[in-house]
């Protein structure tokens, strides 16, 4: 695998035509030292300055390379300084959950709270009600889930705060399955992977092929003010786009792509090239969309074949091997090339 | 103020008083009308900045009050039935939280088959959760409850259901002394939370914790309910100083004295038991009967008092746990373990079926005969079980018994005495 690149993003693709940006190039090969010290120092992430907030603090109990862990960590300190340290989060039964405060210890730093699986988006409009009704709009609420708890069974819940238009910002870290319990299937598991309840066994191994569920399609099609994917690929995009997030009013949806050593049987060492191929392949696209139209795009520098992405991975082990399932993987490039095409990535 | 109004209207109105700053809802009959009337009072600003919110369940709606609860606001919501049920899981999770939400029970049978009328299954059905439940006798109570609810909840940090009979009470207009804001605001202060999300003072709430501390931690819970079981009498001592009536009592005898029998009940069927004693009294019979306020904490004590000389007790509940029969006969028999006694359990009412003074008068006779199966059902139609089971016996393909019943019930024209 070569991997010269460890560059960050390009330069920021605008259809809105976002001049604003800065036009910094990471195109460095042969080096890991890229970053924010190109950057300026007001462009630099939240996650390099001396006053970020360690709203998830180190001491948890994450596994090694748990690309949930960085998502979080990255994203809501953006969302702490975003808004001015004037932060409530409503957390959904999961890893995150979990791993973050196993009694009597916390990670948290930030006033959190945990009720049950399938309700943080109804937790939080309750937060958002009471601060409104208290007059203390300036608190900002920020819920999370994982992709179980978000597209599963927490979904009523989150498309009822989508309907109402709740003053929440919704990130849903998506690690495609249920890894706190062990790694079965959810409605955000791509096909052909395997997971605890859709093994590597029988005549179509692995996950069955099918649209799953595409939450910010679903979140874009409520209308809510602003739909945003991210990855731990891209932190600088991450942070831009919780950041965004917060300035606005209104439910706010941003979703997550965070690799999952155990759960995908990948290298904990190589979380965020798996999520950077997730991306250079098509798979995952980065995208914003406001009041339901897409009005910006994160291009793909250099396309790479599906297989690059899946061969990392023991989930699609199945499908390599001495008699690869060629079918199967051409089935995943058409998905692959569908995204590339519907969202212009290569233009 | 003494007015003329719906129950569930009543409620409302008591509830305005108490300044909820977040309700939400869900609709389910028969509590529907407590939360419509709530929703235009918020609409037309009666209840300054308070935030009323349609959610897309009671999972939701219940959900939405536990955030709101933990940011220190005041909450309430209203459900019944199916409804209750389907917010189990938060039902149980507020109280684990520590919560001080007040939730109206407009109570109602649970289905199968569905069944929008009154009895008690709904709130027995959470009877383990951890809430405090009170139970209105007559919309009176209903509406002073609610206020004694607030302040109940609040001052131990735990959530309180008032239990009201569907229909029989929400939907009855009865003569109700409305308070004055002011009476309410010097029996109820402001909300003083033990805990809250607040970033100047951050902590984690909700926290994982493994057999270390759990069972302290659910130990703190049930001492919660010990202690209502001293400050419910307490209270119901202030708010009658304040409002001059009582109510909010764990146990309320009606012509105790020298009683050998006593019929025993929850809710609104007190009437109907009291209009019983009084007629079976004229008759020289020596029955009294004693309205069970609080399910939850069940008050033991004082109602071992109360019946330690009776030589029957006749439980009238409007519940039935499947496969062992009365729920609230065996919190009484356990109160009374060891006495003299005979406690006879007489499920009646479900699924909204009149509980007649005919038929509890033929009970009571019977019951101080030791004449009464355990568990007694009250005018159950016998003809219709035995079509139903011979039919089963008859035919593996019996089809769904609901529906074989009501057949039958338009054949043999059955009707309830």
């Amino acid at each position: 695998m070569c991997f010269g690149i460890f560059g960050l993003l390009p330069q920021r693709w605008s259809k809105g035509g976002d001049m604003s940006q800065p036009q910094i190039k990471f195109y460095q090969t042969g080096t890991f030292s890229v970053g924010n010290r190109l950057l300026k120092e007001e462009d630099r992430t939240v996650q390099s300055r001396m006053d970020r907030t360690n709203s998830l603090n180190s001491g948890h109990r994450a596994c090694q390379g748990c690309g949930e862990a960085l998502g979080a960590r990255y994203a809501v300190d953006a969302a702490m300084r975003a808004s001015g340290n004037r932060l409530v989060a409503v957390n959904a039964t999961g890893c995150l959950e979990v791993f973050s405060t196993p009694y009597p210890e916390s990670s948290w730093r930030i006033p959190w709270i945990h009720s049950l699986f399938g309700n943080a988006p109804a937790v939080a409009t309750g937060v958002a009600a009471a601060l409104r009704a208290k007059g203390k709009t300036e608190i900002k609420v920020l819920a999370q889930g994982g992709d179980g708890g978000t597209v599963d069974i927490g979904f009523g819940c989150l498309s009822g705060m989508f309907e109402r238009n709740d003053d929440v910002l919704y990130i849903c870290y998506d690690n495609q399955a249920y890894m706190n319990t062990g790694v079965q299937r959810s409605g955000s598991t791509p096909p052909t992977a395997r997971t605890a309840t859709t093994q590597a066994v029988g005549v179509n191994p692995g996950n069955r092929f099918g649209s799953g569920k595409n939450l910010p399609k679903i979140a874009m099609a409520h209308g809510i003010p602003y739909v945003a994917t991210a990855s731990v690929a891209d932190l600088h995009d991450l942070e831009k786009k919780v950041t965004k997030a917060m300035k606005m009013c209104g439910t706010r949806y941003i979703h997550i792509f965070v690799p999952c050593p155990l759960g995908w049987a990948h290298d904990p060492a190589l979380t965020i090239q798996v999520a950077r191929l997730a991306g250079e392949s098509g798979l995952f696209p980065l995208f914003e969309a406001e009041d339901g139209k897409v009005t910006d795009c994160t291009p793909i520098r250099r396309k790479v074949p599906v297989e690059e992405y899946l061969k990392l991975q023991g989930r699609f082990k199945h499908l390599f091997g001495d008699s690869p399932n060629r079918e199967a993987i051409a089935a995943i490039q058409t998905m692959a090339d569908e995204n590339i095409r519907t969202y212009g990535l290569l233009e | 103020m003494l007015t003329q109004i719906e129950g569930s209207q009543a409620v409302a109105a008591a509830v305005s008083l108490c300044c909820p700053e977040v309700i939400s809802c869900y609709p389910i009959t028969p509590q529907t009308h407590i939360v419509e009337t709530l929703s235009a009072r918020v609409k037309k600003g009666e209840l300054g900045n308070c935030q009323f919110i349609n959610a897309e369940s009671e999972f939701g709606a219940l959900s939405i009050l536990i955030g709101a609860s933990a940011m220190g606001a005041r909450t309430y919501t209203a459900t019944a039935s199916q409804g209750l049920l389907f917010m189990a899981e938060a039902v149980y999770n507020a109280s684990g939280l520590g919560l001080p939400i007040v939730m109206t029970i407009g109570n109602r049978a649970i289905g199968a088959p569905i069944n929008i009328w009154n009895d008690h299954s709904d709130s027995m059905s959470m009877r383990d959760a951890g809430w405090i439940q009170l139970y209105a006798a007559d919309n009176q109570e209903a509406v002073d409850l609610h206020i004694l609810a607030f302040r109940l909840a609040e001052e131990l940090s735990c959530p309180v259901m008032v239990c009201m009979d569907g229909f029989i009470l929400t939907h009855a207009y009865e003569a109700v002394h409305l308070p004055s804001k002011e009476q309410v605001n010097s029996f109820l202060p402001s909300y003083d939370p033990v805990q809250v999300l607040d970033p100047d003072d951050p902590v984690s709430i909700g926290a994982m914790v493994g057999p270390e501390a759990f069972a302290e931690v659910r130990y703190l819970s049930h001492y919660k309910q010990i202690q209502a079981l001293d400050l419910i009498p307490r209270l119901a001592e202030e708010f009658r100083q304040w409002f001059g009536r009582p109510s909010g009592e764990l146990v309320s005898p009606y012509r105790l004295t020298d009683a050998d029998t006593v019929v025993l009940g929850l809710g609104s069927v007190n009437g109907t038991l009291q209009e019983c004693v009084d007629d079976l009294r004229e008759e020289g019979m020596a029955v009294g009967s004693l309205k069970v306020g609080s399910y939850r904490p069940f008050p033991s004590v004082p109602l071992r008092s109360a019946l330690q000389n009776v030589q029957h007790v006749i439980v009238v509940e409007k519940d039935l746990s499947l496969g062992k029969g009365g729920i609230v006969s065996g919190d009484v028999k356990m109160a009374l373990r060891g006495l003299p006694m005979t406690v006879h359990t007489v499920i009646a009412g479900l699924g909204g079926r009149s509980i007649t003074k005919a038929s509890m008068k033929k009970v009571i006779e019977e019951a101080r005969a030791d004449r009464l199966t355990e568990p007694y059902f009250l005018d159950l139609n016998w003809h219709l079980i035995n079509r139903e089971l011979a039919r089963q016996k008859e035919t593996r393909r019996s089809g769904p018994i609901a529906e074989n019943v009501l057949r039958d019930i338009r054949s043999v024209a059955s009707k309830v005495v």
